[in-house]
């Protein structure tokens, strides 16, 4: 068996608070809690081979992350989610593990679900207008950038976006460009705080669902 | 969760740190507990969750099965502001449940300049500060932790305060809190049955009367309180619980890592040490019971390092079995294995040795006085030779960073004391010249002062602080001695000491001052980045306060001292005759030497001290 190993996991509720660094912490320290000897890198300071795929920002939720990580011994990797999802805090459930043959660098695109929450206007209305407003051919947003501020079009990481009228919110799917652009699902509610006030939400949060290399082929 | 929290959260610093979920956290069926206890610690989560006292309180009550006990953190400025903006009031961090609903708040309080957060915490929990205010049985609000030693200046806010060790006192109390509940007692009869409790002191079943000087007259129990509230301990600690499931924060906090708490109590008898004196009589745990307890924490957390507490490692009789039996699991997992607290005196090249196949950290010393007469005279048993013989055998070892801790203002101290920290800062820089294996790497001494602050119970509790204008004398008198490039020299801020030193030797007085800190904002005090000296001095002026009444007045030893309720085991004439000896720089054995027949040892029944 190849030992470069994948793992998909979901991390929801209260778990989605956990920043990208504390999570490899915590993946670190569950899988010594479940009985695993990850393997580490050689050198001055070792540490262990794991890397997480497209990290999350805080607050976003996911049923779709992807964890690489190679093991010193063999395991079944059958009994791995269950047994490493009881060595998890709450809020991060293990869905497969299986070995890895294709390289992270290849997903493209991501589904995510989104929840745009408006608590004194109309969902129907906003539907509409939130519509009208992502049609446009392109979406030109400042940005902090590592050299001040900077302009992007954030339209063409747009593959598709539609919306429907909720509870005082609206609900949206998109397909977004997951890396080479990255769009982060905030800018989506932060392009409306920017160019179209009128319809931004009190306040947003994403889930991501599925990930899809360029061809729109399910990644694993 | 909370729609209004879930907004905030995306906007505050480290937002793990508020919700709860971690591994290992206890959830229990709230229709199915009869008391719901909110563990309050008055500082952040990530002090908090270092808190080895605090995870061992955690699961003792949490072993009740009719209690629910939960994790309750002070905010940190912008979470606080969001909360306050939001009215989301505090909450307890497994459920998420205001702790308004709550039978207790209990508040684990370690060190004075966290007073103001406690007041905080009674606030966003929507309660009355003062007991008075609070009619009702429930919440009851308790508190325990070193600064029990001393309740006074918080006796105005706090319900009852649990004196000493908590492991079975807390439960004894809920049990009777569970009784009370369910018989409706008033808050009256609850407070006046509960002080029947060994180591319970109710503040306010204690009239304390004044002389004109300001000086306390008398403190006089009523309704069938105990006259003195003798502190609690656990003598077997081997067979107490130890949480080997502790929870594993999802967020980095200070101390993370397993914590193996080698034994209770102190042999050495540094005069200027509460620590010393109150945590008495020495209790050891087994090393069988150590090792088993640390590798069953280790599996259960998947931490990557051990560390050892006590006041010394070095006294812990079992070190280096300890070690060997420790190491035999560590070394192969890479696990570390770290000793604070060692003496110069005794650290020992094999130990040394055996630290080092995990990891080389810096080698600290608590040298506490310049010169040799000081360190006699505060009974801090280390030797200029003892020391250099350690370093010696660091810098040969390949170490090559020391830091020397000392305090500035010690009962005695001159200023040929002072000078002598920055000589024996040059010592230890000849002896890493004449014995460094490496010296390309250079070396880096550091050497750190704080104000000496006078303690309650502590054989040092009637004198002087000095003033903050003799404090910097002395921290300048210091630097311009140090003439080295490689010694650096840290002081701590002299400011923060003087209040501490109000409030350590507080009466219930000083309450209004704290009070009145918090109104005008004061809160986490314990950080520089909300600490303001200015807020404090005003405070105790519009009360009436005199600090210098409190941090720089001596003590007749006759005097009636506000915490004189309190017994924490010691014979007060043991500490008069010690502080007597510090004026003779005369030094008294440590226990295992010659028993000073302190005192604690009638807090003992099945063991005996130190066995």
């Amino acid at each position: 068996m190849s030992d470069k190993l994948r793992l998909r996991f979901s991390k929801t509720g209260r778990a989605v608070y956990i920043s990208h660094l504390d999570l490899m912490q915590t993946m670190q320290r569950a899988f010594s809690r479940a009985g695993y000897a990850l393997k580490y890198s050689e050198g001055f300071n070792p540490h262990p081979l794991i890397s997480i795929a497209l990290p999350l920002s805080v607050g976003a939720a996911s049923i779709c992350e992807l964890m690489d990580f190679r093991l010193r011994e063999e395991a079944d990797l059958t009994e791995l989610p269950a047994r490493l999802t009881d060595a998890l805090p709450e809020g991060i459930e293990v869905l497969e593990a299986y070995e890895a043959d294709r390289k992270c660098a290849e997903i493209k695109w991501l589904q995510i679900e989104g929840r745009f929450e408006y608590d004194e206007r109309d969902p129907a209305q906003m539907t509409e207008k939130l519509r009208e407003f992502f049609s446009r051919e392109s979406i030109v947003i400042t940005k902090k950038t590592k050299r001040g501020m900077g302009e992007s079009d954030i339209r063409p990481s747009i593959r598709s976006i539609e919306f429907s009228p909720a509870e005082k919110a609206v609900t949206l799917k998109a397909l977004i460009s997951a890396q080479e652009p990255t769009l982060n699902p905030e800018q989506l509610a932060e392009s409306l705080r920017q160019l179209y006030p009128e319809i931004a939400p009190d306040f947003a949060k994403f889930t991501r669902i599925e990930t899809y290399d360029k061809d729109m082929n399910l990644f694993r | 969760m909370d729609q209004r929290l879930e907004r905030i959260l995306p906007r505050v610093q480290k937002p793990a740190r508020y919700t709860g979920g971690e591994y290992n956290q206890i959830i229990k069926d709230k229709a199915k507990v009869e008391l719901r206890v909110a563990f309050c610690f008055p500082d952040t989560y990530e002090i908090g969750m270092s808190n080895l006292g605090m995870s061992i309180l955690y699961h003792t009550m949490n072993s009740l099965d009719y209690v629910w006990c939960e994790r309750v953190f002070a905010p940190w400025g912008d979470m606080y502001e969001e909360m306050k903006k939001a009215g989301i009031p505090l909450y307890a961090l497994e459920s998420g449940d205001s702790t308004s609903k709550f039978d207790a708040l209990a508040f684990s309080i370690g060190y004075e300049m966290a007073y103001t957060t406690v007041l905080d915490m009674l606030d966003m929990s929507g309660l009355p500060l003062r007991t008075e205010d609070r009619p009702d049985l429930l919440p009851v609000v308790m508190a325990g932790g070193t600064a029990a030693v001393n309740a006074e200046p918080m006796a105005p806010f706090i319900d009852l305060f649990l004196v000493g060790e908590g492991e079975e006192l807390d439960n004894e109390v809920l049990d009777l809190l569970r009784i009370a509940k369910r018989e409706n007692w008033t808050k009256h009869e609850f407070l006046t049955r509960v002080a029947q409790i060994g180591g319970v002191y109710v503040p306010s079943l204690y009239d304390i009367s004044y002389h004109e000087d300001g000086t306390v007259t008398a403190i006089t129990p009523k309704d069938g309180a105990p006259a003195r509230v003798t502190k609690r301990i656990i003598e077997n600690l081997d067979a107490s619980p130890f949480p080997t499931k502790p929870i594993v924060p999802s967020t980095e906090v200070v101390h993370d890592r397993v914590s193996l708490e080698l034994f209770r109590g102190c042999v050495r008898g540094c005069r200027f040490c509460q620590a010393g004196y109150v945590y008495r009589p020495i209790r050891a745990k087994k090393p069988e019971t150590l090792v088993q307890q640390g590798i069953e924490t280790l599996k259960n957390t998947g931490y990557q390092d051990v560390t050892l507490l006590s006041l010394s490692t070095s006294d812990y009789r079992p070190l280096p079995g300890l070690c060997d039996g420790l190491l035999e699991y560590c070394e192969p997992r890479s696990i570390g294995l770290s000793l604070p607290s060692l003496r110069a005196d005794n650290f020992s090249m094999e130990l040394m040795e055996k630290l080092q196949k995990v990891r080389k950290s810096g080698l600290t010393f608590a040298v506490e006085g310049g010169s040799q007469r000081l360190r006699d005279a505060i009974n801090k048993n280390v030797t200029e030779e003892d020391l250099l013989n350690t370093c010696r055998i660091a810098f040969e070892g390949g170490w090559n960073s020391v830091k020397l801790y000392y305090m500035l203002g010690l009962p005695t101290e001159t200023d040929d004391d002072v000078r002598g920290i920055a000589e024996m800062a040059n010592q230890v820089l000849h002896c890493w010249r004449m014995y460094a294996k490496n010296k390309n790497r250079g070396v880096k001494i550091t050497i750190s002062t704080s104000c000496f602050i006078p303690k309650p119970h502590s054989p040092f509790q009637w004198e002087p602080q000095v003033s903050v204008e003799e404090y910097l004398r002395r921290v300048n008198l210091l630097r311009s001695s140090i003439t080295a490039k490689n010694v650096t020299y840290n002081w701590h801020d002299a400011e923060t000491s003087l209040i501490e030193a109000v409030l350590s030797r507080g009466d219930r007085r000083v309450a209004d001052a704290i009070e009145l800190v918090w109104r005008r904002g004061g809160r986490l005090d314990a950080w520089s980045d909300y600490f303001s000296v200015e807020r404090w001095m005003q405070a105790f002026t519009d009360t009436g306060v005199d600090p210098d009444f409190y941090a720089l007045r001596e003590r007749p030893v006759d005097e009636v001292l506000p915490w004189d309720m309190i017994d924490v085991g010691v014979r007060k004439a043991l500490l008069i005759k010690e502080r007597e000896k510090c004026y003779r720089s005369e030094l008294s054995p440590d226990c295992r030497h010659q028993c000073a027949a302190c005192g604690a040892a009638k807090l003992l029944k099945e063991i005996r001290c130190d066995e």
